[in-house]
This record gives structure tokens, C-alpha cells and sequence, in this order.
């Protein structure tokens, strides 16, 4: 049985323990706002947090979450900075990416307060956008950076 | 043609709009239309498109798909324009496919071209309701009365009634005819090319609530993946599932039929493991052992393949477009090619197939029961939704009801249904609703592929350097063979940038090659203009160079004079000519705005960088773009800007026109420098984002600049528009800053250093 709490709510799952984290969210706990791109890490559209940093869901088997806290896109109390600022910018075309961009750009923006273009190119790199809003990702992200830095003064 | 209908109320509440008083339908299907997909006019109910409730709320149906183009905002806001509406108010609700709607495959980027007046039909009849119940109850002239949004005023009193107090009343009213409609004149406009922001979805989506195909649940569903016939046409000769079944969660494994010739939009065939949930699928399949029959198309490799293209491409082919008498001209030249002051000049181009991979692979859900089919899907066409399960399963297309979600990307890939036929076959199977999910691997290896081609250029050149004789040939295995296995050539694809070269050049022939096909065969966006328009704009900057010239001021002379190009087209085409003339005007302006806007001429640049141009009309649409690349001591392409200059006429919604364009060029960026599907006997090489790799936001251009030339022309196309020129433009930048000719993509294969 493997034991972990999702957007705060302790949970618990006795299925295969191989099963990636991202079809336990979507499938079994119906939390679909977490995305299936690629399967093998390579495009970001799974993003949530373990404990507080991004990782690929698709690629982190559910025994390697036991214990943990995971966030997802629902466990994001709304509406958070960086989605204020994807709606300014009006980031989304399709949009299907883009719960991961978010996910991901929360993680970074914890970390690194005011990101430099390049910080922001090397970071979000790890997320695909077919549709190529990535100009307007990159501007969003430093919009985020800017209210969630006034927040914190105040 | 487009006629409003009254619809009873009765009606209404038998099945359509939720919680309507004043409902309007209208139908558009324009008469060739109707006699392509058989059908009488008789035959097509009428839809309804709007509905204003006691409280206000405007209900408007969106009948074209979501994938991320906007149109699911765009028409509903031409919609609210005209009634006078106001957009906070209006509430979105999703067509399922019916030919009620006219045509509603969304591609070819015409939601906003082919809907713009009907859409403006739909607001204008509900304004003039409103206005004469409220006329009616204040005993006055309609004409006394105006609007403002969401009421109707009465000019000399001052009173004023909300929509939703009138709409009761507005609903027992004559619905009046298009010739008594009031449009509001351009200024008028609140919405439409107005700086709105409006966008819908947009919350639903940052916050994870909007629902994609990947979505769609169904009660009691269980989920499916299936392993194709690695090699197209294949049938199973045996499978061994015994181990299969032994991995947890997998139920069982259900083989499906590989399809009959022509393939169109049926299921490839393979085995299906089912079980409780997507994992368990994928897990599954790894320990299936299947063993195939062999398949003609097992001949398939992409290096040979690419020989006979070539081969194809230096004999004379199928004349789609003759002007003058280029025989004649490149006969002047004599054999040692430079007398007569002629010079001929020769290039050759060849471009791979490509995928779409929308972030959101191939998905639907799917419920068979009693003959009849309930299918969610992520589809940009639900009629053929319809049409393709009713042909496979042999039931009636009115008894396949197919509801559209969100699409994660399209594309084109979309169009193509097969992955909902796939669900609908498993559920009659299983008895049960059934979620099919394409994995990435599925997506890359078993997509229609756009096509890989091969084109020669030729061209007689004067003592000034310009052309006096321009011969095109384009081979390529067409999206036809999707319909007809025997299909060589691409008849209904020469409008896509090959029958119409806007350039003033007296001798000019275009000419068709045949090929065979050996993958499905199909429309990514912007279709055969990608490869068209990279060869041309390539051929045109290469003709700059040797005639020592700067490319824009060459591109200028090779559009020539302000005219509209007479261009000798048929059909579909034909009309559409008359109503979009190309008019060599509005593609002079868009390069000399992006030119300018690029400081083109007027900018050193340093070693390693350089900037390029290419300008083409598609959709209906003028574009113009000058990237800028620099490439750095390993070789690697950077592109710090971008620039494009676009004329698409009357426009809706101009921040999702830029960021369509700007995704335009990221897409661009995609199948320049990286994109290659190729085959090896039979069996696609790629498979993920690893081996088919697309842009990412550390290669994507840094800045794209989008200048919309204001226009009263009608509205043109916008969602593919922007992809076309960026190959060719990236290309000759390349050459700028390396003198290295691109004639060959994806660049990845270029050795710069």
C-alpha cells in the first residue's frame, strides 16, 4: 500500500507500484488537469510537484512517491500569480501544454525570483508548446515574477 | 447562400439550446457543398445558433472546433458584435457534428472567411427581434429605436429594455429576411478587430479545468491502446497474448480488422489490450508478441524513395499553369547557356515528411449500444466523425452523434478520425464504452504524414538578372491517395502556393510529377505550401545573389507592377478568385512594411549573422517575413527576431492573430531545423520527441514582431498563413550570414561549420 497525500488530501494506493504518478492522478484520482505528452519526459505537459519541486509525472513510478506531498495544477489555489499572468499575456492557443508551463514556472519562480530571459530559456526548455506560445510564456513568467515580488514586499 | 429560419419553440424544447427564450437558427450550406456531399437541400434541418434567455444570458453555438486558433471566440464575438451584445454576457455552447451546420471540418483556415457574413446574419436578425418587440411594447416605430450593449433605446423618451426582458416577447416575432436586416456599419463595431482580450476558455485552461479529448470520460468506459501494423496494410497472421494478459489491470486483447483499400479514415488494424486504465495498456502491449503478413508498402525507403522523386521531378510532367513559352525562351540560350545574353540557371529541392504531434496525441471515447454511436472526441471535424464510424461499423451516419471537446492541437492531424472509429469498433466489441489513447510513440509512427517531395527549378535569365522564363516542377505522393490507392498526382493541392506565382514573368510554367504513396498521406498545416513556398522563395533569393542584387529589392521586381494576376482556376478555386483577386499590390505593401520594420539595408551585421525574406500568399492571405539568424562557432542557428507583416483583410481579433503568427514562426522553426520522418522497409524511424524533434523555447525565435496591415477586404485565413515564407526566409538568412544554400531540410543535416 502506498501511502502519499495529492493537493492535501491523504491518499492511499494498492495498485500496480509501477504505475507513473501521472496515470494514478489521472485515471485513478481523476485529476485530469495534468497532462500526457510524451511519456518519457521529454515534452513537460505532466509537470506537478513533489514536495514542492517540478518533476515529470509521467516518468515517476508511484512507489517513488509514497510519502510524499504532490501538487497539482487543481492544488493551486487560484488564482495564483503565474495564472493571472498567463491571462494577461493571454498565453494559450490550445492550451494543453500549458497546465504544465504553469506547474513548472511556479517551481522556478520559487526558486529564482527574477529570472533573466536566458533563466527563464533554460528552465521552461523542458517544456514543449507545439503551438509555440513560448514568446509569450517567457513574458508571462516575468510578469508573474513582478507581482509575486510586490506580494512579497507587502 | 444562407437562409435564418424561424424554429418553433416546441421544437426548441425538444432538444436544443438549454433554457432559451428567443432562439434563432439559421443554415448555411452553399450549393456545391450540398451536391459534394449528396444531399438535398431539402434534407438539412435548420440549426440553432443563438438563444437569449429571460435573464439575459446569450447562449451561441460554436460549430467549428477549439484546437487553438480562436475560432471558437472569433465567431461568437462577430455574433455579439452585431446584436449589439454584450460579450460578458454570452455564454459558449459546443456543435456536436451535423450537416445542419453546412460544412464544419476546421481547416483550411476559413472559420472566420466562410462564417463572417452568416455569423453577422445571425446578430443582425436578433438585434432587429429585439428592437421591434421592444417597439411593439412602447408602441413606436422600430426606427425611433437603436441599441446599446444588451439594450434596446428608445431615442426620444430615453426608455430602455434589457435583452433578456424582451426576449419572450422577441421570440413570437416574424424572423425578418437578410434584405430588411440593419448591419452596423465597420465603425460601429465594439468587437470585431477591436483590442477586446476577449478569449475563451482562457481561465479554464490555467487552471486545469478545461476539458480536452484526453479528458472525456464515459460511465463504466475501460481503456484501450492498440499496436498498429507497424508497416502500412499489414494483417495479423498470429498473436500471442499470453503475457499480456498476465500484467495487472489488462482484461483482455481484442484484435481489429486491418482496413480495406482505399484507407481514408478507417482503423489501421492491430491488436487492442484493454483494461482499467491507460497504464496498464501501454504495460500491456510491451508483451504482446504479434506476427504480421507482409505488405506491398514494406518496399518504403526514404533514401531510395527520394531518388525516384528526384528522378520524377527532371522529366515533363502535368501542366497545372502556362504562361507565355518557357521552351521557347530557355531555347535562346543555346547549348553553351549563355548567348543571347541568357543565362539558365537550375535548382533542385527536396523536403522530408513531417508529423503533427500536437501536444495532445490521438484520443476519443466512445460508446456503441443498439446500433447507435455516442463519441466524444477531439476532433476538428465531427461530421467525418460520423461518416467514418457509420462506414465502418455499417450504420447510419444521423445515428453517430459525436460531441467535440477541447482539441489539444490539430493541425490538420484531427481532420482524420480514425482514432475515434478505433473506440467506437472496440466498444461494439466489448459492450461497453471504450477511451482509445495513442501514445507519443503511436502519434509519431502512424500519423498521415505531410508529405515528402522533391522539386526542380529552371529559369532563363536576362542580361539585367531578372527571369524571363521560370518552369516549377513539384512531385510529391498526394493527399489524394488518403481517398484513392491509385492517386499519383496532387490535382486539388496545385492552389497550395504552386497554380498561382504572383511574379511578373512573361514565360512561367507549373508542372505536377506523379508518385506513389507508401504512409497515409495528409494535411499538416499549410499543407503542400510548406514545400512550395520553400522552394520558390529559395529559387528567387538564389536568383538575387547571382544576379548581385539585394533579395527585397529583387523580390520588389519579381512581384512587379501593382496588378491583379490573372490565374486560370477552376472550381472551388475559381470562386474563390473572384472574390480574393491576387492582387500583387497588397504583397508588395507587406514587404515593404517588413522590411522596413526589420531595418533591412540599414542594419551591419556582424559575422555569422544575417537576415533573409520571403513573402507568400496563402489562404487568401498576404505574408511577408525577414528573420534574423545568427549562426554561432558550432554551427548551431539562433534566431533572435523575427518579423512579419500580414494582410489578411477584415479582421476579428488581433491579439490572436499575432499570437497565432508568432506561433507561426515557432512552427516554422520546427520543420526547418529539425523536422524528418523518414522509412525504412516499410517502418517509420522516429518515434518521440527525441527522434522527431520540435522547438524548444531555447531555440524558438527570442522576439517575433507581427504588423497586421489594416484592411477592408473580406476576411482571409490566418491560422496557417504564417508557416509557409518562414522556412524560405530562415533559409536565405542562412545563406546571408554563411553563403551556404539550403536546398534540403531540416538544416539539422547541414554542416555550417
Amino acid at each position: 500500500m502506498i501511502r502519499l497525500k495529492v493537493n492535501g488530501t491523504e491518499r492511499s494506493f494498492d495498485g500496480d507500484p509501477e504505475m507513473p504518478l501521472l496515470w494514478y492522478l489521472r485515471d485513478v484520482a481523476g485529476l485530469t488537469g495534468t497532462k500526457f505528452g510524451c511519456g518519457v519526459s521529454l515534452c513537460g505537459a505532466c509537470t506537478v510537484h513533489q514536495n514542492g519541486e517540478a518533476i515529470r509525472s509521467c516518468s515517476t513510478a508511484m512507489k517513488d512517491v509514497a510519502g510524499s506531498e504532490i501538487t497539482t495544477i487543481e492544488g493551486i489555489a487560484p488564482l495564483h500569480p503565474v495564472q493571472k499572468a498567463w491571462m494577461e499575456i493571454r498565453v494559450p492557443q490550445c492550451g494543453y501544454c500549458q497546465t504544465g508551463q504553469i506547474m513548472q514556472a511556479i517551481a522556478m519562480l520559487k526558486e529564482n525570483k527574477n529570472p533573466t530571459d536566458d533563466d527563464v530559456d533554460m528552465v521552461m526548455s523542458g517544456n514543449l508548446c507545439r503551438c509555440g506560445t513560448y514568446q509569450r510564456i517567457r513574458a508571462a513568467v516575468h510578469v508573474a515574477a513582478k507581482e509575486l515580488a510586490a506580494k512579497e514586499r507587502a | 447562400m444562407s437562409v435564418i429560419e424561424n424554429v418553433s419553440r416546441r421544437r426548441f424544447l425538444q432538444g436544443g439550446l438549454a433554457a432559451g427564450a428567443l432562439v434563432l437558427s439559421a443554415r448555411l450550406v452553399s450549393k456545391h457543398l450540398m451536391v459534394a456531399h449528396g444531399e438535398e437541400a431539402a434534407g438539412f434541418d435548420p440549426t440553432v445558433w443563438m438563444s437569449i434567455a429571460p435573464d439575459g444570458t446569450v447562449t451561441i453555438v460554436a460549430h467549428r472546433s477549439e484546437m487553438g486558433c480562436g475560432s471558437r471566440t472569433a465567431l461568437p464575438l462577430i455574433v455579439a458584435d452585431e446584436l449589439d451584445g454584450d460579450w460578458a454576457r454570452v455564454k459558449i455552447e459546443q456543435a456536436i457534428g451535423d450537416p445542419k451546420y453546412g460544412e464544419q471540418d476546421t481547416d483550411g483556415s476559413h472559420s472566420v472567411r466562410s462564417n463572417f457574413e452568416l455569423m453577422r446574419q445571425v446578430g443582425a436578425t436578433g438585434r432587429a427581434m429585439l428592437i421591434s418587440a421592444a417597439a411593439a411594447q412602447w408602441k413606436v416605430a422600430a426606427n425611433e429605436c437603436s441599441t446599446e450593449p444588451h439594450l434596446v433605446v428608445h431615442r426620444a423618451s430615453g426608455r430602455k429594455l434589457g435583452y433578456g426582458e424582451l426576449a419572450v416577447a422577441a421570440a413570437k416575432l416574424p424572423v425578418p429576411k437578410k434584405e430588411e436586416l440593419k448591419f452596423k456599419s465597420r465603425e460601429e463595431w465594439r468587437y470585431i478587430g477591436k483590442e477586446t482580450n476577449a478569449l475563451f476558455d482562457l481561465e479554464d485552461i490555467v487552471t486545469g479545468k478545461a476539458v480536452f479529448g484526453m479528458d472525456a470520460t464515459m460511465p463504466g468506459m475501460v481503456y484501450a491502446s492498440i499496436e498498429h501494423p507497424p508497416v502500412l496494410g499489414q494483417k495479423i497472421k498470429s498473436y500471442d497474448d499470453a503475457a499480456a494478459l498476465k500484467v495487472a489491470g489488462v482484461q483482455k486483447t481484442v484484435p481489429i480488422d486491418t482496413f480495406k483499400p482505399p484507407h481514408q479514415f478507417q482503423p489501421l488494424g492491430g491488436v487492442a489490450v484493454i483494461a482499467d486504465n491507460t497504464w496498464a495498456t501501454f504495460k500491456g502491449r510491451r508483451s504482446l508478441k504479434i506476427e504480421w503478413e507482409a505488405s506491398p508498402h514494406s518496399v518504403y525507403n526514404s533514401g531510395p524513395y527520394r531518388k525516384t522523386l528526384e528522378e520524377t521531378s527532371r522529366k515533363p510532367g502535368k501542366v497545372v499553369r502556362n504562361v507565355g513559352d518557357v521552351d521557347a525562351e530557355f531555347a535562346k540560350s543555346g547549348h553553351a547557356g549563355t548567348q543571347s545574353g541568357i543565362k539558365i540557371i537550375e535548382a533542385e529541392y527536396y523536403t522530408p515528411h513531417l508529423a503533427h504531434v500536437s501536444m495532445e496525441p490521438p484520443v476519443a471515447v466512445a460508446e456503441y449500444r443498439e446500433g447507435k454511436v455516442l463519441a466524444w472526441a477531439p476532433t476538428q471535424n465531427p461530421q467525418a466523425v460520423q461518416e467514418t464510424i457509420a462506414g465502418v461499423l455499417g450504420i447510419k451516419k444521423e445515428d453517430v452523434t459525436c460531441h467535440v471537446t477541447l482539441l489539444g492541437g490539430g493541425f490538420g492531424r484531427k481532420s482524420k478520425p480514425d482514432q475515434v472509429a478505433e473506440a467506437a469498433v472496440l466498444s461494439k466489441k466489448l459492450g461497453k464504452p471504450v477511451k482509445v489513447v495513442w501514445s507519443r510513440e503511436d502519434d509519431v509512427r502512424f500519423d498521415f504524414f505531410h508529405s515528402v517531395a522533391a522539386m526542380y527549378f529552371k529559369a532563363a535569365v536576362g542580361a539585367d538578372g531578372k527571369p524571363t522564363a521560370w518552369l516549377q516542377r513539384t512531385v510529391y505522393p498526394p493527399i489524394g491517395s488518403t481517398f484513392d490507392a491509385s492517386a499519383v498526382y496532387a490535382d486539388d493541392e496545385m492552389g497550395l502556393g504552386w497554380n498561382n506565382l504572383p511574379f511578373d514573368i512573361p514565360n512561367h510554367r507549373a508542372e505536377n510529377g506523379p508518385a506513389d504513396f507508401h504512409v497515409r498521406i495528409g494535411w499538416l498545416r499549410s499543407v503542400a505550401n510548406i514545400y512550395h513556398a520553400f522552394a520558390i522563395h529559395s529559387f528567387a533569393d538564389e536568383l538575387a545573389h547571382q544576379a548581385k542584387k539585394d533579395p527585397v529589392e529583387y523580390l520588389l521586381g519579381l512581384i512587379g507592377r501593382d496588378r491583379i494576376v490573372k490565374l486560370d482556376l477552376k472550381g472551388d478555386e475559381a470562386e474563390d478568385d473572384k472574390a480574393y483577386p491576387l492582387d500583387t499590390a497588397r504583397l508588395r505593401r507587406v514587404v515593404e512594411i517588413v522590411a522596413k520594420n526589420s531595418g533591412w539595408g540599414k542594419r551591419s551585421m556582424s559575422k555569422g549573422r544575417g537576415l533573409g525574406i520571403a513573402a507568400h500568399r496563402s489562404f487568401l492571405t498576404y505574408v511577408a517575413t525577414v528573420v534574423e539568424v545568427e549562426v554561432d562557432a558550432k554551427g548551431q542557428v539562433h534566431i533572435p527576431n523575427v518579423w512579419t507583416a500580414v494582410d489578411t483583410g477584415t479582421i476579428v481579433s488581433p491579439d490572436n492573430i499575432r499570437n497565432q503568427f508568432e506561433g507561426a514562426a515557432v512552427f516554422g522553426t520546427s520543420l526547418t531545423l529539425f523536422g524528418e520522418i523518414t522509412a525504412t522497409n516499410g517502418k517509420i524511424d522516429q518515434s518521440n520527441f527525441n527522434n522527431f524533434q520540435i522547438t524548444r523555447m531555447n531555440r524558438a525565435p527570442r522576439h517575433v514582431d507581427v504588423e497586421i496591415v489594416k484592411s477592408d477586404a473580406p476576411p482571409a485565413g490566418v491560422g496557417e498563413p504564417g508557416v509557409p515564407p518562414f522556412a524560405p526566409a530562415l533559409c536565405n538568412a542562412v545563406f546571408a550570414a554563411t553563403g551556404k544554400r539550403a536546398r534540403e531540410l531540416p538544416l539539422a543535416k547541414m554542416k555550417f561549420v
